[in-house]
């Protein structure tokens, strides 16, 4: 059985794409690189993904604001293909500045709820390890992660901010996929590291899990040997385990 | 040259303003404190967007909700469009209103992609232009206002602002054509020194007057005159910058010739060494080491000095960039940046300044800005580094950029062949970097009147990153390569058609903007550039490959097998000249030197003012000196964490803020790495520079061999940043480093493969005495870690463990902190301790068998310090065991001798470590879980130490 296909959306400024790229394969995917400037040759661009993801970067070197160009080009060349494969019920991730972008997009929160990243509170582009919580929500990426995760950030906006309508709705329907457990490193509202879209298949989240998938990539691995992995690889079997196959 | 818009455009202005309070306002009016302007309550900054368009009323209403969409983000901004006659917002009764935009010509990113979406839209724009609007609230006099806006919020020399009035934007079309001008230049045999001398200044040739001789006798034999394309070129080739006149010159030491010249000795001490990694070394754009069968790395720092201190974000920026290109230029895949900076002090006052200087906070945080900018985006990890401050620097900062790149399979590089196209790949090219003093002399166009890219580039990390991509891909395609650094394709594509000859097209060159001369498209250092040599057979296959990366690739000319260096410009000569004159032309330097004569006692008394500071006083005073205070907050703003390999990073520890040592670099999914390690110490060398120069190699391998590199397989490179070596005894300095790092690379058993000088760091102070940088050696050590299992890094990780110190204390004093911090010096540099590769070797040996859980080095502050950071990394608190009975306890805890390394162990395994070592092994403390720091009879608790080590004013 071949395994199943990851397409890692891309656009001229994208650098996460190799570290997701190597994470992925190691929780199951085999994966392919859907660059916006060559998705307009594609005859069907996402018809065989399992899984899609919107990697980190600095797309269009966040000329306009992190993830504003790459939105807009992934409208002309995609319209509603990526809208089409979530209700195909394919799982999709945005990390960073692929999280921006799925904000953007309007796909994240999602139902017309409204939320931005902004800049962080410091002002400054912060790059430092968190512990994340899952908190019990509908979506798959997060699902039985009891432990949580520690990864790395690295970012200059990554401050969620929504109106108070969106904030209870998002409580609500369970959205809320993973909060900062160490500290807030950005300001974000409600702690909040990621959300999902109300059906739970798509999540974007600001640290980088796809940097924490072998157990000598974090920081402590020479001290504590008898705590719990964290490993942000745990995420991406998730997405595997949901992946259409 | 055309007029740049339609006259019946429409210029429009767009003010994008942040709903909730903006962090920059936060910055501007600390900024503004710092210039001793405290009567305003806050400035408030908006984003502006100029455009230029159709006047159609219905175009405009679709561009206004095209762009208003792209740029404005509802929930946390507010954007306007307001007409710019119509703008009555800068004429505000109850503020003050300045707004700045960029100099034409200055490269503008997010002018160029509004562009682009315009047109993705369907909307033709005239032109875009971007700009800032600040609101200064409070009461501020005209005079303070001028200041605002000249040392604070804009950079007169790539913006220009006005004061409650609209600014008027500039545009610069995009696309546009040479001028052919040249001039021919009176280097006639007629010509004297004095006539020639003129020439030199007036054009900033910074040529000897014997190089001057020499370029009038090559023309007069050949009977012509040369064009300023000629002149231009050799000077940049035999510039210091490019052809290391002092590196290469005869040396009189004391009135005595030296046998070889310092570059001579450096290539002679590595390849007496014979050390079987190196691939190679002082050859092409980097060195090439190999660890391992089908991998090689390539290594290279840069200094990238002049322009950090005029633009400092531009400066460190393209510093990284160049850098970034030199590994592109050895054929490698950069995998990671190191920086190294050296500041004046934070609290120099205003009153302090050299006039034209700005002041070390801003160079400092626009530096740090430009290395992150670039590093961030273009997706490389800043992974080591250093930051240095002394009064020395402030009118003359240092920036040490460096990069490592990796190949599989590496084949050394092919010469370009006859018949080989040569091709430019990357960004534009336009006015960036021409010498400012030889622009300023040129007479402009009405439109580019101030175009300013002349004396500063700025980079776009995201045209180089997709370069790198686009390598990557065409790998193989091409014959050869090299980026474009100094001197841009003079350099080049003179270097590439060196003993080959080429016939070049400067006309086909793509510019930014028209009107360049000649001379300047050839001269110029637009950034993110590369040179190919490519068979004409797979040009087009290469070109495909670039058009896919959104990388634009022009064949410029041939490589013709003449020797001979042709360049045209729309059918006419502009540069005929043999390669080997342009090469090996050049007179060799003579020069003087006076050594010097440093005091070499086994000891010296501890200064008295240091004596008489209590032991736990001092320490906490130098864990706040601001060399030794965390560097967190910089250090947080570069991505360190992306490709995954940083297994030991910049800071360490349970809370991620204690200082580790070098940093290691695993490949995920391998088990072993390289360590990166860097070594600086710019506060000896006055006194004894040979001494200096053991420091910091010692230091360099040290960071490595703290996390796990094998003593045996470590590379270096050197860059030497100086003061004007035509002063005798600053050469003097230079001579007795190059001495000492030959010596010290010959004991230490580890190669130089590739290094830098950076000569003439000076500036003129208002009462004309010349003052010249430290002499600042900074060493980078790569080494490779055989196991990333054995890596334990430098925070202590146990109550019960000891840490013992392995190696030698003395009491000498020059340039040590704690001296400095009592404003005292000591007169003896630290001496080299002949058995520290036994010694690191034992160590590596006991790292391989697990049997160290930490391991850190003492270098600034010395031993009490270390054991301080080793704790703050472990939040624990130690015993520490009284000094030796021989020794004085301030030498003990604060002397900065070489060669030392702490280890933490279990208590039990005290015994194999002595056995493994020998003599020199001390138990300086038993850690505890109790939170303190019990040193001599003082108790100090760990929260401060943390406290003064964090708290320090960054």
């Amino acid at each position: 059985m071949t395994a199943p296909l990851a397409s890692i959306l891309t656009a001229p400024g994208t650098n996460r794409d190799a570290d997701v790229a190597f994470a992925l394969q190691l929780a199951g995917f085999r994966t392919e690189q859907l660059d916006v400037r060559q998705i307009g040759d594609a005859r069907q661009p996402l018809r065989d993904s399992a899984a899609v993801v919107v990697a980190g970067g600095f797309s269009y070197a966040d000329a306009l604001g992190a993830g504003r160009l790459f939105a807009l080009e992934l409208q002309y060349v995609l319209h509603d293909t990526l809208q089409d494969a979530i209700q195909r019920g394919v799982p999709v991730l945005g990390i960073c500045n692929g999280f921006q972008v799925l904000v953007r997009l309007g796909i994240l929160p999602g139902a017309g709820q409204q939320a931005a990243l902004g800049h962080n509170e410091s002002g400054q582009f912060a790059c430092q390890w968190v512990r994340l919580a899952a908190p019990l929500s509908r979506c798959v990426w997060t699902s039985g992660l009891t432990d949580g995760v520690d990864c790395p950030i690295a970012h200059g906006e990554g401050r969620f901010a929504c109106d108070d309508t969106t904030w209870s709705s998002l409580v609500a329907n369970e959205q809320i996929a993973l909060q900062y457990a160490s500290h807030n490193p950005n300001g974000s509202r409600g702690d909040v590291a990621g959300i999902c879209d109300p059906t739970g298949l798509v999540l974007g989240l600001m640290p980088h899990p796809e940097n924490h998938v072998l157990a000598h990539q974090h920081p402590q691995h020479s001290r504590n040997h008898d705590q719990p992995a964290r490993l942000g690889l745990e995420l991406l079997r998730n997405g595997r385990l949901h992946a259409i196959a | 040259m055309k007029t740049v818009l339609a006259t019946s455009a429409a210029l429009e202005k767009f003010v994008l303003t942040s709903r909730s309070h903006d962090p920059r306002s936060t910055a501007l009016l600390a900024g503004a404190r710092d210039l001793g302007i405290t009567t305003i309550y806050d400035i408030t900054v908006s984003d502006l967007v100029f455009v230029a368009a159709d006047p159609e009323a219905a175009a405009r209403q679709v561009l206004h909700d095209v762009l208003h969409d792209v740029l404005v983000e509802p929930l946390l901004q507010v954007g306007q469009w307001v007409s710019r006659l119509e703008d009555e917002d800068v004429h505000r009764p109850d503020s003050r209103v300045i707004e700045s935009t960029l100099l034409p010509g200055v490269t503008d990113p997010v002018a160029a992609e509004i562009m682009r979406v315009a047109q993705r839209a369907g909307i033709d724009l005239q032109g875009v232009a971007t700009g800032r609007r600040f609101v200064v609230q409070g009461a501020i006099t005209n005079d303070q206002l001028e200041r605002l806006a000249a040392k604070l919020l804009a950079n007169p020399i790539i913006e220009r602002w006005s004061i409650d009035a609209p600014i008027e934007p500039s545009f610069v079309p995009r696309d546009g054509e040479m001028s052919s001008v040249t001039e021919q230049l009176a280097f006639d045999a007629s010509a004297t020194l004095v006539s020639l001398e003129q020439i030199n200044r007036a054009r900033g040739l910074a040529l000897d007057p014997a190089e001057l001789l020499a370029i009038r006798d090559h023309f007069v034999t050949r009977g012509r005159l040369p064009t300023d394309v000629e002149v231009e070129t050799i000077a940049q080739t035999w510039s210091e910058h490019c052809s290391h006149k002092t590196f290469r010159a005869r040396i009189v030491l004391d009135g005595v010739e030296r046998t070889d010249t310092l570059l001579g000795q450096l290539r002679q001490s590595t390849k007496q060494l014979h050390r079987p990694f190196v691939v190679s070394a002082f050859d092409g754009n980097a060195g090439v080491i190999r660890f391992d069968e089908h991998r090689t790395y390539a290594l290279k720092c840069e200094t990238h000095n002049h322009p950090s201190a005029v633009e400092p974000f531009g400066g460190a920026n393209t510093g990284v960039g160049g850098v970034i290109r030199d590994v592109l230029g050895a054929d490698h895949h950069p995998i990671a940046i190191t920086d190294v900076l050296c500041f004046g002090e934070p609290t120099t006052t205003f009153d302090e300044l050299p006039e034209g200087s700005l002041h070390p906070r801003r160079v400092r945080d626009g530096v740090v800005a430009g290395v992150a900018d670039y590093g961030n985006k273009i997706g490389l990890p800043t992974v080591a580094g250093a930051v240095v401050y002394d009064r020395g620097y402030v009118a003359n900062p240092l920036v040490y950029a460096g990069c490592i790149g990796v190949a599989s399979d590496w084949q050394p590089p092919q010469r370009p062949e006859p018949g080989d196209r040569c091709v430019v790949l990357g960004g534009r090219t336009g006015r960036d970097g021409i010498r400012g003093a030889t622009f300023s002399s040129m007479t402009m166009d009405a439109t580019t009147g101030d175009v300013a890219g002349a004396s500063v580039q700025i980079g776009d990390p995201i045209v180089e990153k997709l370069l790198i991509d686009a390598l990557a891909e065409a790998r193989g395609v091409y014959r050869s390569i090299t980026d474009c650094g100094a001197g841009g394709l003079s350099s080049a594509i003179g270097e590439m058609a060196e003993g080959v000859g080429a016939h070049i097209d400067v006309a086909r060159v793509p510019l930014k903007y028209p009107g360049l001369a000649a001379w300047e498209v050839w001269l110029s250092e637009a950034q993110e550039r590369m040179v190919v040599a490519i068979d004409p057979q797979q040009l087009a296959r290469f070109v495909g490959i670039c058009a896919r990366h959104e990388v634009e690739a022009t064949d410029i000319g041939s490589f013709t097998g003449d020797a001979v260096l042709h360049v045209v410009a729309n059918g006419e000569t502009v540069l005929q000249l043999d390669t080997k004159f342009l090469h090996d032309g050049r007179p060799q330097r003579r020069m003087d030197a006076l050594a010097q004569h440093p005091q070499r006692a086994a000891s010296e008394p501890v200064p008295t003012a240091v004596g008489q500071r209590s032991i736990g006083d001092l320490l906490l005073a130098l864990l706040a000196h601001p060399n030794i205070a965390s560097k967190e907050s910089i250090i947080r703003r570069y991505d360190h964490e992306i490709r995954g390999a940083a297994m030991q990073r910049p800071l360490v520890g349970v809370q991620g803020d204690g200082p580790g040592d070098g940093t290691v670099l695993v490949e995920p999914g391998e088990q072993h790495g390289i360590a990166i390690g860097i070594g600086v110490s710019p506060f000896t060398g006055e006194t004894d520079a040979e001494r200096m120069a053991w420091l910091v190699i010692d230091e360099a391998i040290r960071n490595v061999v703290a996390v796990g590199a094998d003593p045996s397989q470590i590379a270096l490179l050197d860059n030497f940043s100086w003061g004007d070596p035509r002063r005798a005894t600053t050469l003097g300095q230079l001579v007795a480093a190059v001495d000492g790092c030959v010596a010290a690379a010959a004991h230490y058993a580890a190669p130089f493969v590739s290094g830098k000088d950076s000569l003439n760091n000076e500036w003129v102070d208002c009462d004309d005495t010349r003052r010249s940088v430290p002499p600042t050696l900074v060493i980078t050590a790569v080494g490779r870690v055989p196991d990333a299992h054995i890596v334990v890094g430098a925070d202590a990780k146990e109550a019960g463990n000891l840490l013992v110190m392995l190696g030698r204390t003395a009491s000498q004093w020059c340039g040590s902190h704690a001296a400095r911090i009592v404003e005292a010096d000591g007169t003896i540099v630290p001496a080299p301790d002949g058995a520290a590769p036994q010694r690191y070797a034992a160590v590596h040996q006991l790292m391989k068998a697990n049997l160290l859980r930490a391991c850190h080095d003492p270098s600034e502050g010395g031993l009490a310090v270390a054991v301080a950071e080793m704790l703050i990394g472990g939040r624990l608190g130690a015993r520490m065991h009284a000094p030796p009975s021989d020794i004085n306890a301030h030498t003990w805890w604060f002397a900065e001798s070489p060669a030392r390394l702490i280890v933490e162990i279990y208590p039990s395994n005290l015994d194999a470590v002595r056995a493994a070592l020998i003599d020199d092994v001390h138990v300086v403390a038993t850690l505890t879980s109790e939170v303190t720091l019990q040193i001599n009879d003082d108790s100090i608790a760990l929260g401060a130490l943390i406290e003064a080590f964090r708290g320090a004013p960054q």
